[in-house]
This record gives structure tokens, C-alpha cells and sequence, in this order.
């Protein structure tokens, strides 16, 4: 098992009522199961238009691997300009 | 976050000085785009944006705007500024700003830009109205 640190941005944060949050993960260690875990814990991540992942600040597809030293982000759907 | 071309600020954008970054005497043309906080959204009276930045990643996605654009088109300087924090109605929430040697460049990478920094940059606008508040195009 694997302990990651999430980090949270805009609606994210309201869904989990916090900055970051603590996730328990099973091998494989990949973005895949991640998500998978996430929509488990915070099942509103469902009904989001999007949730993408974002390992070391950058979007990250369903195989990429994580380490525990990565810096994990959600990134529910971007609204800016 | 400072960057002379990419910045994700706090403080009120200086619309000028932007435009100002971006001449160039080899530069025929400026396109600015200017985003700004509109009044009302579907009807709804807005009272003021708040925007959530995640500044590492958002810093990194708009520098490969400006790397993509700068290989679609001869550009010769570009900026994209983006404000954060409470906004209120009427001032800029982003500033594009870019040269090249002819207008239509200048258009179309202006217009580039703008439209994938709301594709992939990791910001999000928040819409505050007088009787409850939204977070802008997260659900379908």
C-alpha cells in the first residue's frame, strides 16, 4: 500500500472540505487507480463535467505510475480567462 | 510568480505596461485581448468573480501557449497575464498581448491563446451572484 497527498483546487476543495487530503492506494500505483479510489472516497467527483490528474503539475494520462514523492493534484474542469 | 511574459498576479493587471512589453520596431501589429468581468450571467445579476489558481502548473501550461504560438506564427513578442483572487465587475481577469510583423498573425495567435488557456489552464472562475454562488463549468 501506498500513502499519496492530494492536492485540491476550486470545486474540489468544496467536495472534500479541504486543501489536500490523504488516500491509501493498492498496486499498480497508476493514475487509473487513483482516479478509481478518488471517485470511491468523494463519489460527487462523479458528477463533475471532468476530473483530470496532474502529477509533478502536469496532466497525466490513466498509465502514467506514481510515487509516493509526487506531488498529486485534481483538476476538476478549468474555468479561467 | 514573476515573469516579464508570464505572470498569474494578485494585483490589478496594468493593461498599458502589458501592451507596452509586446512593441517591437520589427513588429507591424498588436493584438490584445482583454478578459473582463461581465455583469450578469444567464440574467443573473454577478456581484464579483473569484478566481483559484494552481500557480505551478498554471505557470507551465501558459509558457507552452506562448511555445505553441510562437511556432504556428512569426511572432515577436507575446505576454498572457491572468489575475486571481476577488474580481469585481469590469476589471481584466486576463491580458493577451502580442506582435508580430503583419495583423493577421497577430489575430490568429491571440485568438489561439485565449481559447486554450480556458481549455487547459488549471483556473478556476468562481461567479458569485446575490443569492448563492457557482463554480463555473464544472458540472455538464
Amino acid at each position: 500500500m501506498m500513502n499519496v497527498k492530494i492536492k485540491l483546487f476550486g470545486i474540489g476543495k468544496e467536495i472534500v472540505n479541504a486543501s489536500e487530503f490523504d488516500i491509501e492506494l493498492a498496486a499498480p500505483y497508476t493514475v487509473a487507480v487513483l482516479r478509481n479510489e478518488v471517485m470511491v472516497k468523494y463519489p460527487s467527483f462523479g458528477d463533475l463535467r471532468s476530473v483530470m490528474i496532474a502529477v509533478n503539475s502536469e496532466y497525466a494520462a490513466d498509465d502514467v505510475q506514481i510515487v509516493a514523492s509526487d506531488e498529486i493534484a485534481l483538476i476538476p474542469p478549468v474555468s479561467g480567462g | 510568480m514573476v515573469d516579464k511574459w508570464v505572470h498569474i498576479s494578485d494585483d490589478k493587471l496594468d493593461e498599458q505596461a502589458i501592451m507596452a512589453l509586446v512593441r517591437s520596431d520589427s513588429a507591424g501589429a498588436i493584438d490584445v485581448f482583454i478578459g473582463t468581468v461581465r455583469n450578469s450571467t444567464k440574467g443573473k445579476n454577478v456581484v464579483r468573480l473569484e478566481f483559484e489558481s494552481y500557480d505551478a502548473m498554471a505557470i507551465k501550461e501558459i509558457q507552452k501557449i506562448i511555445d505553441q504560438a510562437k511556432m504556428k506564427w512569426p511572432i515577436e513578442k507575446m505576454a498572457i497575464y491572468h489575475r486571481k483572487g476577488v474580481l469585481s465587475i469590469g476589471e481584466a481577469a486576463v491580458v493577451i498581448a502580442v506582435s508580430t510583423p503583419h495583423r493577421k498573425a497577430s489575430f490568429e495567435a491571440c485568438q489561439y491563446a485565449i481559447d486554450t488557456l480556458k481549455e487547459t489552464v488549471p483556473i478556476w472562475k468562481k461567479e458569485v451572484f446575490e443569492d448563492g454562488e457557482v463554480w463555473v463549468a464544472a458540472h455538464p
